[in-house]
């Protein structure tokens, strides 16, 4: 009778036993995206990140491992509150490998405490403050698509070394907008130029009319928006209605190719602007924007296709090391080269930043402009050394190794 | 250049300019909102966001109906209007007997339900409404260039006030209205249909924030929030003005717009609050406001 009872127990674990293991092998690869899907920063990354990301996923076959791979996305409504305890609920709960990081620097700060503590590695893409691999660095953190040192030595040093020597900003009051702004300010300085003024701006604000008069009455030769999304497209349109741009050069600190297709070429023409990543640079990057138009509609932005090219990566490195251990993928991420559609020779640097080529852009006349989405015509090509520096942030701890 | 208070002199023109079209749209929304209470004792909560309501009416019609902007001024506020008149009927009519605490509360409520619904519907994010082709460029004035439509806005606020205070002024229908707030029942012994008027008043108001809302709309972008971050200062703008004064809610209105403006040159930290610092002394001074009746 306890033989029996004995046997029927042992049974019973080694049953147990059998599921778990089941389990693990089944248990699914779960990558996050915690964007801003519906304000201001919504058109830069949002639902075409979501697109992007996914399309990765179905390149790498929707299975790494053998387990099969999940997607998860939440709105932060640019709050880093939400977003740092989505992203916490999500590791405790979901068994969350990877988190993509959408817009809003501050969020992404707020993020990235938790991939440190979680252990969860965190590609920051759409949001460009680099203290994200200087003071903010985690050992988990990947800054991938652009920073805002580099917009600063791509966008701000064209319009110096041009003539534009005296500059007001107009800038996003939070982290991602002072950063932009102490990022040009020091290419202003360093070329000799000098900084009139600033005015700060809340994120969302709609009515940028009184800020401009501001700016205007400065004197500088040079608006500088160090903002985005929205906030960028509404302070260039109501410069554009108060006649500002007629005696001001306006600096786009960060602009998107989907701010300038809603400004359109005839307010947008002429500018300079920085970015990571164009659909129309290479056979690669137009196949990318071919296919990703085919679902969308829109051309992709540095954001959607850097969603694209670092869930890519990531599943890459997991496949590589045979394992989700954060450590491990971390490790290799940082060991191997990125070559795919979003870049050639990309590394990840001790701080986290994934440095890359850049390229300094200016937008095209509505007559230079041939077909659909022809925007951008190409001034500089930075290598990624020149558009961050070679060495790791020494703010960084990390770098410090 | 001349300076005041050491401020170049056009930056003060300048931002006193954008002062009188901010004030425009104080005007005309407090004016709604003195309209309502000066005749029907309601603090009408959900102004913001029939204001709100107002430019979305403008911008589904551009959207999905084709209906351009000179019709949006017209048809948007009509629409709105009647939406407002429902709510009177069903909800508002049964709470004048009540304290006035009572309709604040439906009519926040019902603010935070239309605000909610929007949200569900077109997401947080601005959508953007195209200044009319008729009023696009801009006059330069010397010290900025003022663009067309916002000289449109502050030309159509002033008519649109003075109108309205001309009818409840200066008219037989205003003097009856009048005389329906102050003894209803003996004005309905005249033979006057008190609940009717009392109907029509609530969706007037109503329709003048849509109609603040249309006009905003190629202004600002078009947004659910819209409306709940520009109602608490109109509501500071008619205590300010006196709760239920016409005069006092539309002079009120475009002054405290200039003095925002002049707080921009000289202290802009304190722009976002100078209305409400006023509304504390005039409080302290005049508790029935500038204009308001002891």
């Amino acid at each position: 009778m306890v033989l029996k009872s004995t046997a029927a127990a042992l049974g019973a674990f080694l049953s147990l036993c059998i599921a778990s293991q089941a389990g693990a092998a089944g248990e699914p690869v779960v990558i996050g995206d915690i964007d801003d899907l519906s304000g201001v920063y919504a058109d830069a990354a949002g639902q075409g990140a979501i697109e992007a990301a996914n399309m990765a996923i179905a390149d790498f076959g929707g299975t790494v491992l053998g387990r099969k791979i999940v997607f998860l996305s939440a709105d932060h409504q640019n709050k880093p509150d939400i977003g740092a305890s989505k992203f916490r609920e999500w590791a405790d709960q979901n068994g969350l490998n990877m988190l993509l990081g959408g817009s809003n620097t501050g969020v992404s700060i707020a993020m990235s405490k938790v991939a440190a503590a979680k252990k969860v590695p965190l590609f920051e893409i759409g949001a460009g403050g680099s203290s994200l691999t200087g003071a903010d660095c985690t050992a988990y953190s990947v800054h991938y698509a652009y920073d805002t040192t580099a917009l600063g030595n791509g966008t701000a040093s064209a319009i110096v070394k041009q003539g534009g020597k005296s500059w007001f900003f107009v800038t996003a009051d939070y982290a991602f907008g002072t950063q932009l702004q102490e990022a040009a300010t020091r290419v202003v300085l360093a070329n000799g130029g000098k900084v009139l003024g600033a005015v700060r701006a809340p994120l969302g604000t709609t009515d940028y009319s009184s800020f401009l008069l501001q700016a205007q009455s400065s004197g500088a030769q040079v608006l500088g928006l160090a903002n985005a999304g929205t906030d960028f497209s509404n302070s260039l349109k109501a410069a554009d209605e108060f006649g500002i741009t007629k005696t001001m050069k306006p600096a786009a600190l960060l602009a998107f190719i989907s701010d300038i297709h809603s400004l359109t070429l005839q307010t947008a023409q002429g500018l300079y602007l920085t970015t990571g990543w164009y659909w129309d640079l290479n056979d690669e990057t137009r196949a990318f924007g071919k296919r990703y138009f085919g679902k969308m509609k829109k051309e992709p932005t540095m954001d959607q296709a850097g969603y694209y090219s670092a869930t890519l990566q990531y599943l890459n490195a997991v496949k590589a090391v045979g394992s989700t251990d954060p450590d491990l993928v971390m490790a290799q991420l940082k060991k191997a080269k990125i070559n795919d559609m979003f870049t050639k020779n990309g590394y990840i640097r001790a701080d986290g930043l994934m440095v890359h080529t850049m390229y300094v852009m200016q937008v095209k006349t509505p007559a230079e402009s041939k077909y659909p989405w022809d925007y951008y015509k190409v001034i500089k090509v930075m290598s990624g050394e020149e558009a961050d520096g070679a060495q790791p942030d020494p703010a960084c701890t990390l770098a410090k190794k | 250049m001349t300076a005041v208070f050491g401020v170049p002199l056009p930056a003060i023109l300048g931002q006193l300019m954008l002062g009188l079209v901010n004030g425009s749209f104080y005007a005309l929304l407090s004016l709604g909102l003195a309209v309502i209470f000066g005749l029907l004792g309601v603090v009408n909560f959900a102004h913001g966001a029939f204001y709100m309501l107002g430019a979305f009416a403008a911008y589904v019609g551009l959207q999905f109906l084709g209906v351009n902007y000179w019709c949006a001024l017209i048809l948007a506020p009509l629409a709105v209007g009647l939406l407002g008149i429902v709510v009177e009927r069903l909800f508002l009519r049964h709470l004048y007997q009540l304290d006035p605490l009572y309709g604040l509360l439906l009519t926040f409520g019902m603010a935070l339900i239309a605000e909610g619904c929007m949200r569900g519907l077109f997401g947080v994010s601005g959508k953007s409404y195209p200044v009319p082709e008729l009023l696009r460029g801009g006059f330069n004035l010397g010290f900025m260039v003022l663009p067309i439509y916002r000289a449109w806005v502050i030309l159509a606020s002033v008519t649109v006030c003075g109108t309205t205070w001309f009818l409840i002024e200066r008219t037989r229908l205003g003097s009856r209205l009048r005389a329906a707030t102050e003894n209803a029942r003996l004005v309905q012994a005249f033979g006057i249909n008190v609940p009717i008027m009392v109907m029509s008043t609530y969706g007037a108001g109503v329709a003048l924030a849509a109609l603040a809302g249309v006009l905003a709309a190629p202004v600002v972008q078009v947004s659910p929030l819209m409306g709940s971050s520009l109602v608490i200062v109109v509501f500071a703008v008619v205590v300010i003005g006196g709760m239920g004064s016409i005069l006092g809610a539309i002079v009120s209105g475009l002054v405290l717009g200039l003095v925002e403006g002049l707080t921009k040159v000289i202290y802009p930290e304190a722009s976002n609050i100078v209305v409400f610092v006023i509304m504390a002394m005039v409080l302290m001074w005049r508790p029935t406001g500038l204009f308001g009746k002891e």
